[in-house]
């Protein structure tokens, strides 16, 4: 395993610990019914919209890019689908216009990003105040509840392991394996740490930065239908609220730095698993609820500290100066 | 004799997988220039950086002024009075000139920085080393090597004990040379140790009291500039001699061009270049030749579509082509090697073989990658054709030494097969046993019916290599040199004469 990859691992092995110690049974799986269950299915299952959105995000990232807009994008595909199934249509046809539309808020803000040439921080900025707002326009400010089977499958339903991590691990291999064994991730990467050259090196930079943008709006767009889906509403002011920060940190736990360049994939799923049993641990070990956001950000600025370049080689064994 | 100011004891450096220095002592004098010598990758820079702390030996000691120091960082060494001009100008390019110059030492009243006492005092460091431009303009809008000049500015601007100075000339004009000597002169016999890092020997045998040599990371030997000749020195940096120098002098089918590749009418941009007509043949060498910011680079760059071009129109084999972009250049078969590697170049964070193929890479698309047992082969092909060093594949592009970056980048063009290859200060850093090499390579490349169009600040070179001299002068082409003996000082003749006069065919 890579060096950077070590200290993200003993973080997530040393949250677990601290779980078994407080819950003797935290590590405890039973069968039921076909299904899993135990704490650590439910960190799975809760982690999924999370790790989702991450792995959109560790490529907009790996660009020199960073996009606020996927909570706001999440509560559109969750109000759309929704809405449409409680004016009796049909749940596939609903996820299927809720994708589309993600899809056309990836092209905006890649288009603002690449094209306009606006700093991906405010191009995306834009769609995170607004998209809530069109959020609640399609939802018309009501939490709308629907009660069809089908469509609770995504975030609520079981084939062993939860539909939802099955979803967002496959789309991690999906990705791993469509960037690694083709050309893309050199590419993308390749844009990341140096646009100029890589602009001259004839590689289509427009059309990546464009591509990563969708692509995580896709993601985002199914991450809200698992919100939505396992609640069976839709909540336009609170579905995937700061998701678009656990997803950035997520990212750069797992190694990736928001200077673009070199991204790792396993890094955001150690760092999206971080996330969610962090939340989880704040529950069992019974964090007051007014100091779980500090007792997180402590955390995750330890991880981060541990990471820095600077705090890294003052923690590496100093070799002896020889004297002559 | 006295105390030496800087005394390096037994150092060495490592990096994974690579001993950059072993054992190495150098000693540095108050009031002398000490030209710090060898191949590309020998380890000047790391020298330099072990001794201005970017790099932490893992043996030895560096003695500043008969004390035992151990920088934590380059700042620390500045405050000591160690001023450097590292080799890859480290500044930052969205600052005006005059924030870069008196970064940290900006002037102040009440506290708050006095902008106008910064502009006039940037101004005069600027014209102490008798560069005109405006202070107020951002360094990201100045070409490499006025960026260069505005470190050197920086670094002497700083009143110390020790100046160094990591290939300051690589892309300099003899007469901005002449200049920095000058200025380094002058702080010489005030004192001031100067370490000085350079591949062109004529520069070193000038301003260079004393030399050190390095190769493969060990120090061969010091000597006084006086009893060490070219030859000599030129066999301790490369431990051989040097042959392929004077087989270039006769390239055989100079003059013996092609068929018009591509032709360039009336071709222009604002504030860049005014409009010229120019033709590239098969087979054919043109080189450029002017002063800094004369437009040679702003030439280059409107070929192949870097910039857009606002008048005029460029034919390849006859047909217009549509530039709109590198892309489209490089799908004529037009490839550009720029002269800033490491903005324009390389991607440092990558490895040697992903930069290496990047641009057949990008040319592919990215659904078919290029597989990579060919990858492998075209690697190893070019590392040993270039003489890279290390020879890794893995290994960080940015990471190698300056030289090898160079060639790295060349490389790179190289692998895509081009039809015309525009080289925009191609051996910038490189050694002179591998500058040689390129120039041979040049020739050979251009026997085989590539076209090359060839930009360098040392005249001898673009006139020993190219068929064909088009000089430039305040942005605009004035004359243009062919013929067989084709010699320097037609050149500077036309680059130095009074500006108004049209353009001139001229074959000697
Ligand atoms: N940060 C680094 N990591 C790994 N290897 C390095 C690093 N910096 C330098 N090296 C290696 O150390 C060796 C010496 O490099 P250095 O830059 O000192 O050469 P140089 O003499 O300055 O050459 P040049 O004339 O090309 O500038 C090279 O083999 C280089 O690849
Ligand atoms: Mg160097």
């Amino acid at each position: 395993m890579s060096r950077r990859l070590l200290w993200p691992v003993l973080a997530l092995v040393a949250l677990l610990l601290v779980n078994v110690f407080v819950t003797p049974s935290f590590l405890s799986l039973r069968m039921q019914d076909g299904h899993l269950f135990g704490s650590l299915v439910d960190i799975l299952r809760n982690g999924a919209p999370t790790l989702l959105i991450a792995l959109g995000m560790t490529l907009v990232i790996a660009t020199r890019g960073i996009d606020l807009s996927v909570g706001a994008v999440a509560a559109i595909a969750g109000a759309v689908t929704c809405t449409h199934i409680a004016a009796g249509g049909d749940p596939f046809s609903g996820m299927a216009i809720a994708l589309a539309l993600c899809a056309l808020m990836g092209l905006w803000n890649g288009f603002l990003v690449s094209v306009v040439g606006v700093q991906p921080i405010i191009a995306t900025l834009v769609l995170m105040t607004a998209g809530r707002g069109i959020a609640m326009l399609i939802t018309e400010g009501q939490i709308i509840t629907v009660d069809n089977p089908a469509y609770r499958q995504i975030g609520a339903g079981f084939l062993v392991l939860p539909i939802a991590i099955l979803i967002s691990v496959a789309a991690l291999v999906g990705v791993a394996l469509v960037t690694r064994r083709t050309a893309l991730g050199l590419l993308i990467e390749s844009v990341g740490v140096n646009p100029e050259a890589s602009r001259l090196a004839g590689v289509r930079s427009r059309t990546i930065i464009w591509t990563v943008y969708v692509f995580v709006a896709l993601c985002s767009g199914v991450a809200g239908l698992m919100i939505s889906s396992n609640v069976s509403a839709a909540d336009a002011n609170n579905a995937g609220l700061w998701i678009e920060m656990d997803a950035i940190l997520a990212v750069v736990i797992g190694g990736t730095s928001l200077a673009g360049g070199r991204y790792s994939l396993t890094g955001t799923l150690l760092g999206a698993l971080i996330i969610q049993t962090l939340t989880t641990t704040v529950y069992t070990i019974g964090v007051p609820p007014e100091v779980t956001l500090v007792f997180k950000a402590v955390v995750v600025l330890a991880v981060c500290l541990l990471q820095a370049p600077a705090l890294s080689r003052a923690l590496a064994p100093r070799r002896k100066v020889v004297l002559p | 004799m006295t105390e030496p100011v800087v005394d390096i004891r037994g150092i060495s450096v490592e990096f994974p997988g690579v001993k950059a220095l072993q054992e190495v002592d150098f000693r540095l004098f108050p009031g002398e220039v000490h030209a710090l010598m060898g191949e590309n990758g020998a380890g000047k820079s790391t020298l330099i950086k072990a001794l201005t702390g970017v790099h932490r030996p893992v043996a030895g000691e560096v003695l500043l002024g008969g004390e035992r120091v151990a920088f934590a960082g380059p700042a620390q060494a500045q405050d000591a009075g160690i001023s450097t001009v590292y080799q890859e100008v480290a500044l930052c390019a969205n600052l005006t000139v005059a924030e870069n110059i008196l970064l940290g030492r900006e002037p102040r009243r009440f506290g708050a920085i006095n902008g106008r006492a910064m502009r006039a005092r940037a101004a005069e460091l600027l014209a102490r080393i008798g560069l005109r431009v405006d202070p107020r303009s951002t360094l990201a809008s100045h070409p490499i090597a006025i960026r260069q000049l505005v470190a050197i500015a920086r670094a002497v601007a700083i009143d110390a004990r020790v100046l160094v100075l990591d290939e300051p000339t690589s892309s300099l004009d003899a007469d901005e040379v002449a200049e920095l000597f000058r200025i380094v002169r002058v702080l010489r016999d005030e004192g001031v140790a100067v370490l000085f890092v350079s591949h062109f020997l004529d520069q070193v045998y000038e301003i260079a009291d004393r030399m050190t040599v390095l190769r493969n990371g060990r120090v061969v030997g010091e000597w006084t500039t006086a009893e060490l000749g070219r030859l000599e020195l030129v066999q301790a940096m490369l431990g051989r001699e040097l042959g392929v120098l004077d087989e270039l002098e006769h390239r055989p089918d100079k003059g013996r061009a092609g068929e018009p590749l591509l032709v360039a009418e009336q071709l222009g941009r604002k504030g860049a270049i005014a409009p010229f007509d120019l033709t590239i043949r098969r087979g054919e060498v043109v080189g450029l030749a002017g002063l800094l910011g004369s437009g040679r680079t702003e030439l280059a760059r409107l070929l192949y579509g870097a910039d857009k071009a606002d008048t005029g129109r460029v034919l390849v084999d006859g047909e217009p082509l549509k530039l709109r972009g590198p892309r489209a250049a490089i799908e004529a078969g037009i490839a550009f090697s720029s002269e800033d590697r490491k903005g324009e170049g390389l991607v440092a964070d990558l490895s040697v073989r992903d930069n290496l193929i990047l641009a057949m890479q990008a040319a592919r698309g990215w659904a078919r990658p290029v597989p990579r047992k060919q990858a492998d082969e075209l690697v190893a092909k070019y590392l040993k054709m270039l003489d890279i060093r290390p020879a890794d594949p893995d290994a960080l592009a940015g990471n190698l030494s300056g030289g090898n970056q160079q060639k790295l980048l060349l490389a790179r063009w190289l692998v895509t097969r081009p039809r015309l290859l525009v080289l925009d200060e191609p051996t910038r850093g490189i050694d002179v046993g591998a500058k040689a090499q390129i120039q041979k390579l040049v020739a050979e490349l251009a026997a085989d019916g590539m076209a090359v169009l060839f930009i360098s600040a040392e005249l001898e070179e673009v006139v020993r290599v190219s068929d064909r001299v088009v000089v430039l002068r305040d942005r605009r082409v004035v004359a243009e040199l062919s013929g067989v003996d084709l010699g320097v000082d037609d050149v500077v003749e036309l680059i130095a004469a009074t500006p108004g006069a049209e353009p001139e065919k001229v074959a000697s």
